[in-house]
């Protein structure tokens, strides 16, 4: 495996006696007893509220109606809406075009956004694992992004996407990309690439570097190898580097489509209420508190914790992800 | 084109992507910075190198209003977080890298699933919680809310750093008569210093930048941590945007982190590599 | 030992930030959102009131979308957050907030009969009243009445005329070299804002109200796609490609760097167009919004802003008595002849001290009396969600998403999705 990230820590301690001595005993009770504190906060930061979550979605729960909160099956998920007319319609979540858009805008945004990134992150890092002068300083620099809190570097590409005062209009316009201001954030032409924009900046050093670690644990002799064949690099590249650091890259593909999946805090500062961008994370927060629908957003938010594990769970499979670290 | 001439040109071309990448990386921030030091209408004219230096910005920012407090705000949620993680982290760590015993494998599974968590999917439910307690507009509330994504990440890494110890070390303890916890803290701990640093450094940057769990539990501005204050931040006077205080305090609560960052460089690309902390 | 002295570091710090979260506490928190100068006039009203009682009161500051300012209060609310004393609160919103907040209608039984009845009445939610009235707000078409003379045109009585003197005025200013002008500026960004301007061109059409108060989803007709169409030509044409992201404070900044020829916006713009540093002083005046080309009604969006007591307060008396002080007759007047705020008494329309100082006030109370409400009492709690589709099927339209026949016949069904089986 490349990266640590994706190997199961193994205990050290031998397996193989016979009998468990009383040290060993001792150990195993202590152990439990190290574990009880982190397992009881994670039951009650995850576990509880996740499944408080998912059985709201089965009520018909209003922060504005105290005490409302009575199970009524699956009727935010779906439910036959009789008109008493002979007419009627089917409703709720899975009948509800605006949330298929947000699943839609969620699925175009993660899979253009982290595509984007790992071809830039990959170039970045090929450019990072070459010998130069000032090397930690590049390093040190394409870290700034990432560690700049989401809402700031939102902020800070809001300025810079301003359509009047905006200086990347003034700069396509200088260079004649553009012929008129584009008003990046609100036109909702633009609203989805300004988001992908601003994500691929902030997110690509994390692609690179999680890249670049897989590149460093190659071994150097192949290397030597392939020059004294005369095999040109740009082969090279495809025929070796690249199938030896595809796990670290399919384990840092993951890391990230699981982040853009649940994107939320660069949408809602970017490109509030804008039709194009409303993504999952973002329509189930609408309708858990600007709507008044707690049971219907709750829905929202199982059925999007349902969606992300579904990817997850196909994406492992599929790619064959080594996170269990099996060798 | 002879041999030369192509090492040179491929010096060259590796030279103009390291520039190009640098300042992808850099701009955006460097703007906010010549920005944040414009006043008034010097704001709305675009210019690509700085042109003032007025402070009227950063003087606005800390000496009205409440940002100092997020700040505050923002430094003690993180903190806390940081430490309460990392205490419970540690000895759970021990636990699942040093004993074997039944269901270790499932357990750990869970954790790395959790880490990996969409957040909207347990707000509902935290929120209900939060209301229960009587924590709404409250820090606690957060330090809580912020273990969902602190705890299982420092777990994690401080599980794959542990293993990786010497078990001479364990097994001299053991001869010696030493208890687990005095294995933990007394043998094992000195030498997990740059394993705490790092995890502790991820999670605080980790908890700093969380937006959503903070722009929902608390609600007035003295409680508000940074990336909620910054969001919210409305401009008290007569212009429209207040672009220019946004500016200094993103560079405000940015700068820290940057120094930070170019510190602990190595320590961090170690960490990321190890847990592939959220970017 | 390492563990001991981690504890204690920990308690160091709970400590600190509890006591911290004490000492910055003052007697009441109101929460209010911002345009313009609506800050620091607050600042200085609750500044007299704690000369006047001692009660000290903190301003939680919001952003000036709001939306975004609903959403948050509806989450504070059923949080039953007991840190916020008193909300202003927008005139739609008492309805949908009702069960959070303090009835007044015995407190402010001594004054209630000073204000418009019809303002009273929207605070008044089963008999109770939810809310008193700060100001009330009717906008205006405002227009620079020297470009207008320069070029020789009326201020124009319909949108068709609007869009003819706009793009005739804005050319000409830009062949004489005044390259940033727009025709006209407005509010396009997709949040509430845009409901009122859109709801403004479409009653002003003939085209109804959305949902009309017996609870009829009306907006799927010919007149309302007529005039969204037209608006549909505006972005890009007489107004600028980034008004589908302005709100009130955006649209402001153009006009009043004298880069517009028309504005809709409310009240607060005019005294502070009037100001110093404005380059548009004494340039320009109002009127009210045109008619649409099948239409004969100047529909004016009412909007306004109240104070609600929350029922969670632990302070009730205080914040009663603080409400009562922002929406009394002094404080009322000094809104007025400071930041142009339409007073809710009508003894102030007639107080020679604002006439004087603000003669505008008077021109705009027939606008306000005319001003049509948005569909808050018949769609009740779900305004909030009819809100959002209408703005967003308008949005799409000016946008050029499809046109305002498509989208309109979508929203339909939409909301027919959200009324279900009754509002």
């Amino acid at each position: 495996m490349v990266t640590a990230t994706s190997s199961l820590p193994q205990a050290e301690i031998p397996a193989g006696r016979k009998k468990k001595t009383q040290l060993t005993r001792e150990k195993i009770r202590a152990a439990w007893i190290f574990l009880t504190p982190m397992i009881l906060v994670l039951l009650a930061v995850a576990a509880w509220p996740l499944i408080r979550t998912i059985w709201l979605g089965f009520t018909d729960a209003r922060l504005s109606v105290p005490g409302s909160g009575q199970w009524i099956g699956f009727e935010n998920y779906l439910f036959w809406l009789d008109y008493g007319d002979g007419e009627g319609e089917w409703i709720g979540l899975l009948a509800d075009p605006t949330w298929w858009r947000a699943v839609w805008n969620t699925v175009y945004f993660t899979v253009i956004a982290v595509s984007i990134e790992t071809l830039l992150g990959l170039l970045v890092a090929l450019v990072l694992n070459a010998q130069f002068a000032g090397r930690g300083f590049v390093r040190a620099a394409i870290l700034v992004p990432w560690a700049i809190p989401t809402i700031v570097s939102a902020k800070m590409w809001d300025w810079m996407l301003n359509d009047q005062f905006g200086i990347l209009n003034d700069m396509f316009m200088t260079l004649g990309l553009i012929s008129a201001p584009i008003a990046w954030t609100s036109s909702p032409d633009t609203a989805m690439a300004a988001v992908i924009m601003v994500d691929v900046w902030k997110t690509t050093p994390f692609m690179a570097l999680l890249i670049l670690a897989g590149m460093q644990m190659l071994p150097g002799d192949v290397y030597e190898a392939a020059k004294v064949d005369g095999i040109h690099p740009v082969k090279v590249f495809f025929k070796v580097t690249l199938p030896l650091i595809k796990p670290a890259i399919m384990v840092a593909v993951i890391f990230r489509m699981l982040d853009s999946l649940r994107i939320f805090d660069l949408i809602y500062v970017l490109t509030p209420n804008n039709a194009q961008t409303v993504t999952m994370s973002v329509y189930a927060r609408q309708h858990l508190f600007d709507f008044d629908n707690f049971a219907y957003g709750s829905a929202a938010s199982t059925l999007l914790f349902l969606i992300i594990a579904g990817i997850t769970i196909v994406y492992i499979y599929a790619g064959r992800v080594n996170l269990s670290g099996d060798k | 084109m002879s041999g030369r001439q192509k090492k040179l040109l491929q010096q060259l071309g590796l030279w103009v992507l390291i520039v190009i990448i640098s300042v992808y990386a850099l701009f955006p921030f460097y703007y906010a910075i010549i920005t944040s030091f414009k006043s008034g209408s010097a704001i709305f004219q675009v210019t690509y190198w700085p042109t003032d230096f007025s402070l009227a910005n950063y003087w606005g920012v800390l000496a009205q209003g409440r940002f100092p407090r997020n700040i505050f705000n923002s430094i003690v949620v993180s903190f806390a977080v940081v430490v309460l993680s990392l205490l419970l982290a540690v000895t759970a760590a021990y636990a699942l890298a040093r004993v074997r015993f039944q269901g270790r494998g499932i357990l750990l599974f869970t954790i790395l699933s959790v880490s990996m968590f969409p957040q909207i999917a347990v707000l509902a439910g935290l929120f209900e919680m939060v209301r229960g307690l009587g924590l709404y507009n409250n820090l606690l509330s957060l330090i809580l809310a912020y273990m969902i994504f602190t705890l299982p990440f420092t777990v994690w890494v401080l599980t794959t750093f542990m293993r990786d110890l010497p078990i001479e070390l364990e097994e001299a303890a053991i001869v010696d008569g030493a208890k687990p916890h005095q294995i933990i803290f007394q043998v094992f701990m000195p030498l997990m210093w740059p394993a705490l640093v790092t995890t502790g450094l991820l999670a605080f940057i980790a908890a700093w930048n969380e937006f959503l769990f903070a722009l929902t539990f608390v609600s007035n501005d003295a409680q508000r941590t940074v990336p909620v204050a910054i969001a919210l931040l409305s401009g008290a006077t007569e212009q429209e945007i207040p672009w220019g205080p946004i500016m200094a305090a993103s560079v405000i609560v940015t700068v820290p982190l940057v120094i930070l960052v170019l510190i602990f460089q190595r320590r961090i690309v170690a960490g990321l590599t190890a847990g592939a902390v959220k970017g | 030992m390492r563990l001991r002295s981690q504890t204690s570091v920990m308690a160091l710090v709970l400590a600190s930030f509890v006591a911290g979260t004490a000492a910055s506490a003052a007697d009441l928190s109101i929460v209010s959102g911002a345009v313009g100068r609506d800050i620091d006039e607050l600042r200085k009203h609750l500044d007299m009131f704690e000369a006047e009682t001692g009660i000290s009161v903190d301003i939680v500051t919001m952003p000036a979308s709001t939306t975004d300012q609903f959403g948050q209060y509806r989450l504070w609310l059923s949080a039953e957050n007991p840190d916020i004393d008193v909300y202003r609160v927008d005139v739609i919103w008492a309805p949908q907030l009702s069960a959070h907040f303090v009835d007044l209608s015995e407190h402010a039984a001594d004054v209630v009969d000073d204000h418009f009845p019809a303002i009273i009445q929207s605070q008044t939610v089963d008999g109770r009243l939810v809310a008193l009235p700060m100001f009330t707000d009717a906008p205006a078409l405002y227009y620079r009445s020297d470009l207008l003379e320069k070029h020789g045109f009326e201020p124009p009585a319909t949108w068709v005329e609007l869009t003819e003197t706009a793009k005739a005025i804005q050319d000409a200013e830009r062949a004489e070299g005044h390259d940033r002008i727009w025709g006209f500026v407005w509010q396009g960004a997709a949040y509430e804002g845009l409901t009122v301007n859109a709801l403004e061109w479409v009653a002003s059409n003939g085209g109804g109200q959305i949902v009309e108060p017996d609870g009829e989803i009306s907006i799927n007709n010919e007149n309302a796609a007529e005039i969204i169409d037209l608006a549909a030509t505006w972005p890009g044409n007489i107004s600028p490609p980034g008004v589908l992201g302005y709100r009130e404070e955006e649209a402001r900044g153009v006009w009043q760097v004298g880069d517009a020829v028309f504005m809709r916006n409310w009240p607060y713009a005019y005294a502070l167009s009037q100001s110093d540093d404005s380059a548009v002083q004494d340039l320009f005046d109002i009127t009210p919004l045109p008619t649409g080309p099948s239409g004969d009604q100047n529909a004016a969006g009412l909007g306004g802003w109240n104070l609600a007591v929350s029922e969670y307060s632990p302070n009730k008396e205080a914040a009663i008595e603080l409400v009562k002080y922002l929406a009394s007759y002094e404080i009322q007047k000094d809104r007025a002849i400071e930041t142009t705020r339409l007073p809710t008494l009508p003894a102030l329309y007639e107080d020679e001290d604002v006439l004087a100082a603000q003669p505008v006030i008077g021109e705009w109370l027939p606008i306000f009396q005319e001003a049509v409400p948005r569909p808050s009492a018949p769609t009740k709690a779900n305004y909030n969600q009819v809100s959002q589709e209408f703005w967003t099927a308008v949005h799409a339209t000016l946008s050029g998403n499809g046109d305002a026949a498509t989208n309109l016949t979508q929203l339909e069904r939409n909301l027919m999705r959200i009324r279900r089986a009754g509002w």
